[in-house]
């Protein structure tokens, strides 16, 4: 682990055990009360699900069409990350969801398509897992149609009836409401990163492990 | 004739229809304005649920990750040394 990665793992640990102070120092919101303050994780974490999503396509890019092997790596990794904050997104939504609509769940643009997001990247790690040779150019291929779904989700609620806030609600957010919010966005974003650069790392190695056992029998 | 019948029909059915109306007995669902609170969702284990999953994953994962890790150093090392 280089320097940098260890400043930013003792930094975002920090910042992870300072949030809850941070959160509980919000203020209520006036229809929602207090269950609104899942807002502080869940957005920041569908936020590194769009991202993870974007990071895997951009990738599998540079994989399939500009012909770069190592691109494959980062392609995994921000494919297992996608599931990660996918997951995080996808349980914390339903539970704010429940106090503040009264249901769980309800099948609209935001949510279906969300949902669809996290099962291609479901779908991507089973492939890579149990698909055999050849596998890593056809999970590209899936990953590009995940990041392809990412503006769809992003201006859905816009568009379409829903319960969902939409995306005004950033822009609008009160001071005392924001700075907890982008204190949490800079503390996930900073993990995500960290992860990110671990999980390709983990790649790199099994890269490497595989070299060292193709020369083994080559002697 | 005939139009006397209807009319005086007409007429009875509207009353019974009232008299009926005014001797029903109570709904079954009350409205009221504010749930009672015995009835209202908590807020306190929906919003510990939702910090508590993501203080887990993330705990989960990184200790998942930092295991394979090891294990392929471990491999790595394994295999070097194998080499030489």
């Amino acid at each position: 682990m280089t320097r940098s990665m260890v400043v930013m793992l003792v930094l975002a640990a920090g910042m992870f055990a300072a949030a809850p102070f941070m959160i509980d120092a919000a203020p209520y919101e006036a229809t929602m009360g207090l269950v609104y303050k899942i807002y502080f994780f869940h957005m920041p974490s569908a936020w590194m699900f769009l991202t993870a999503a974007v990071t895997a396509g951009v990738a599998s890019f540079r994989l399939l069409f500009l012909k770069r092997p190592r691109a494959d790596h980062w392609v995994t990794a921000a494919a297992e990350l996608a599931v990660v904050f996918g997951a995080f997104t996808l349980v914390t939504g339903p539970l704010w969801a429940r106090k503040a609509w009264g249901v769980w769940w309800v099948w609209d643009a935001r949510l279906t398509s969300s949902l669809m997001l996290f099962m291609i990247f479901v779908a991507y790690l089973l492939l890579r897992k149990y698909g055999g040779p050849g596998s890593d150019k056809l999970g590209a291929g899936l990953a590009l149609f995940g990041m392809a779904n990412v503006p769809f989700i992003y201006v859905s609620v816009n568009y379409w009836r829903t319960f969902h806030p939409p995306t005004s609600v950033v822009p609008t957010l009160p001071v005392e409401m924001g700075i907890p919010l982008w204190y949490c966005v800079t503390a996930f974003t900073l993990m995500y990163v960290i992860l990110l650069r671990l999980r390709a790392r983990l790649e790199h190695q099994r890269a490497r492990v595989e070299a060292l056992y193709l020369a083994e029998d080559e002697l | 004739m005939r139009l006397r019948i209807l009319v005086m029909s007409i007429v009875l059915l509207g009353a019974t229809g009232a008299f009926a109306q005014s001797k029903q007995p109570p709904p079954d669902f009350v409205p009221v304005e504010n749930a009672p609170p015995g009835e209202q969702i908590p807020a306190m284990p929906l919003l510990g649920a939702a910090y508590g999953f993501i203080w887990v994953g993330m705990l989960g994962y990184v200790w998942s990750l930092a295991r394979r890790l090891h294990q392929v150093e471990a491999e790595i090392t394994e295999l070097e040394s194998r080499k030489r």
